[in-house]
């Protein structure tokens, strides 16, 4: 008996268990109101393809959550680093110096944020949202606005080597977008990095009394988001072959919606890469889900909102240690108690 | 019991100012804290107490002044937090000890992780020591606290027993308590309290600081008393009983 108990303990304790449930059940659901799609593995290959550039950013911006800090400038720094891969390809024909530079260029970007957030004091949701502007506008400013075609990069190694199909089948950017994953959750719960950074969004007075460097970690770490986010930029110009100049700016609310959804706290001193992972992978598989099962493009923002809303609270409820919140206002309401017991 | 100190001052403090921007917090302090002595530092709110352990802990270098440790002489602009570990000293503050949402285990080890050449850090072998100071220096027993516990499940006692079980893991030549008892039962005062004496007994050093002056009566040997960012006395304890001190620091009294 008592074992048996404990190997219940030992389930619940997977990190980020309630979202896993979640994934699974919107899958379920999906392959009921769906299932000529959701049956076949077309869907899922589609989701592999699609889904990893989202699943890079939902990954960085977790550090910055968890830091207690926000980041609005990924969705500029996918455009910049496009258009520095696209720019250095064409004119040098080297893609590795492209790729090279560009996370650089995403790096730079993400340094100068780091600068005015932890040097000058700006409150790192003005910093990037300035600096998603300026850095969009440059990069309209140098591509004069127009979209590059970059399909001379196809037989390349580093083509194949990122988005290629891995058994003619598997896309490449799903086996990254997983190593990055396992090795980011290495990075925040095994790294003092990934420590410093949770005790900095946790109270940033005791981080620093404990020895922690803030300044510098808080520097690191705008890097750390610049080079995932030209990361990322890199895994979606190479998919597409092309660059836009707003590419990326449809991923920003997505990515911050993943990586709530995955439960990690906008509070700061926690947060989950499980989470992210799956919050991912369901704000990337609930448009086609939902178009899918016949109830039209309209419904996804409807569904998406619904379940992220759900989803945090979900988390909240779960993490509650007594009975307060939510379950106690619901026993305690007139919903369940009856309008009499409220008149004595 | 008593180790043997190879040197005769744990701090001293010469001529240290510090500003905050044009505000001055410190202003020609000195301040001496001898191998085996415990300090009783007092002074009103705002008094610059703070200050003056942050900058002996080195959580930020003093405007100017000199600091020794250990009788030398320290580079103030290498000196942090690290460096103070290093040196010897350990700080237990009031409200600013414990991440909350963290393991005591990484609550241990923060700031001096025991790591690989990587950076990764070693998980079993933090949640090992952690256990073992937390049961054979604190004594949490059967309390159902373990090292994997978040920091937010323990009682004011049990965090101050934390960080004070920190401290004494790491062999600290002087330790500094930036009001211990606040938040604290009546029970527990008086454990924090035989703590300050094992310090003393064990030979080493204690910068103590606290509202409740029977309480530091009771375990300095000195007491400095200081008043808007400067040190007005220096009094023994065999010079004073604890009513002329009460007395004494009346005058100093500036809030209502």
């Amino acid at each position: 008996m008592q074992k048996k108990q404990s190997k219940i303990q030992g389930i619940a304790k997977i990190e980020s268990l309630p979202i896993i449930l979640v994934y699974l059940i919107l899958m379920g659901v999906f392959i009921i109101t769906a299932p000529r799609v959701f049956m076949g593995y077309r869907i899922y290959m589609s989701f592999l393809q699609t889904v990893p550039p989202l699943l890079v950013l939902a990954l960085g911006l977790t550090f910055i959550i968890s830091a207690g800090e926000m980041d609005l400038s990924f969705s500029a720094i996918i455009a910049f680093s496009g258009f520095v891969f696209c720019f250095v390809f064409r004119t040098y024909g080297t893609p590795w110096l492209a790729f090279v530079l560009a996370l650089l260029s995403g790096a730079l970007v993400g340094y100068i944020n780091g600068l005015l957030v932890a040097v000058v004091g700006v409150p790192s949701i003005m910093a990037t949202l300035a600096a998603q502007f300026f850095w969009n506008g440059l990069t309209i400013l140098l591509s004069g606005g127009l979209s590059w075609n970059i399909k001379e990069i196809r037989p390349y190694f580093i083509h194949s080597l990122f988005v290629g199909r891995i058994a003619g089948i598997v896309p490449a950017q799903s086996v990254w977008g997983l190593g990055v994953a396992v090795f980011l959750w290495f990075i925040l719960n095994r790294h003092t990095f990934g420590e410093h950074i949770l005790f900095i969004g946790d109270n940033v007075d005791v981080a620093r009394v404990m020895g922690v460097n803030v300044t510098a970690t808080r520097i690191k770490l705008f890097v750390f988001m610049g080079i995932i986010s030209a990361f990322a930029g890199i895994l979606l110009t190479l998919e597409m072959i092309n660059f836009w100049t707003t590419q990326g700016a449809g991923l920003l609310l997505p990515t911050i919606a993943a990586v709530f959804i995955g439960g990690t706290s906008i509070a700061g001193g926690y947060g989950t890469i499980v989470g992210s992972f799956f919050g991912a992978y369901i704000v990337g598989s609930l448009e086609a889900g939902v178009v899918a099962s016949g109830i039209g493009g309209y419904w996804t923002r409807l569904v998406t909102g619904f379940v992220m809303g759900s989803s945090v609270a979900l988390n909240i409820i779960l993490n509650q240690e007594k009975e307060k919140g939510l379950v106690k206002h619901l026993r305690e309401s007139v919903f369940l108690k009856g309008f009499n017991s409220t008149k004595k | 019991m008593a180790e043997k100190r190879n040197f005769k001052n744990a701090v001293i403090m010469e001529n240290i100012e510090k500003y905050f921007g044009s505000t001055a917090a410190l202003r020609g302090v000195n301040f001496e804290v001898g191998a085996n002595e415990v300090v009783g530092l007092i002074g009103d709110n705002g008094a610059g107490k703070s200050t003056l352990i942050k900058i002996i802990t080195g959580v930020f270098p003093p405007t100017r002044g000199k600091l020794f440790i250990r009788d030398k002489e320290v580079r103030l602009k290498d000196y942090n937090v690290k460096q103070a570990y290093k040196l010897g000293i350990e700080a237990v503050f009031q409200d600013k000890s414990l991440g909350e949402k963290q393991d005591l285990w990484r609550n241990f080890f923060i700031g001096r992780q025991i790591t690989n050449r990587f950076g990764f850090i070693n998980v079993r072998e933090e949640k090992r020591i952690a256990q073992k100071i937390m049961l054979d220096m604190i004594g949490f027993r059967g309390v159902g606290v373990t090292a994997e516990s978040k920091a937010s499940k323990l009682s004011g006692g049990e965090r101050q027993g934390i960080a004070i079980g920190r401290a004494m893991y790491f062999n600290a030549d002087l330790i500094v308590l930036d009001e211990p008892t606040s938040a604290l039962s009546l029970k527990e005062v008086n454990k924090v309290l035989n703590f300050v004496r094992k310090i003393k007994e064990s030979g080493r050093a204690c910068v103590y600081i606290s509202h409740i002056l029977s309480d530091v009566y009771e375990i300095s040997d000195k007491f400095v008393v200081l008043d808007r960012g400067e040190v007005v006395a220096t009094i023994k304890k065999n010079e004073i009983t604890l009513r002329k001190l009460n007395e004494f620091l009346l005058k100093y009294a500036h809030g209502k």
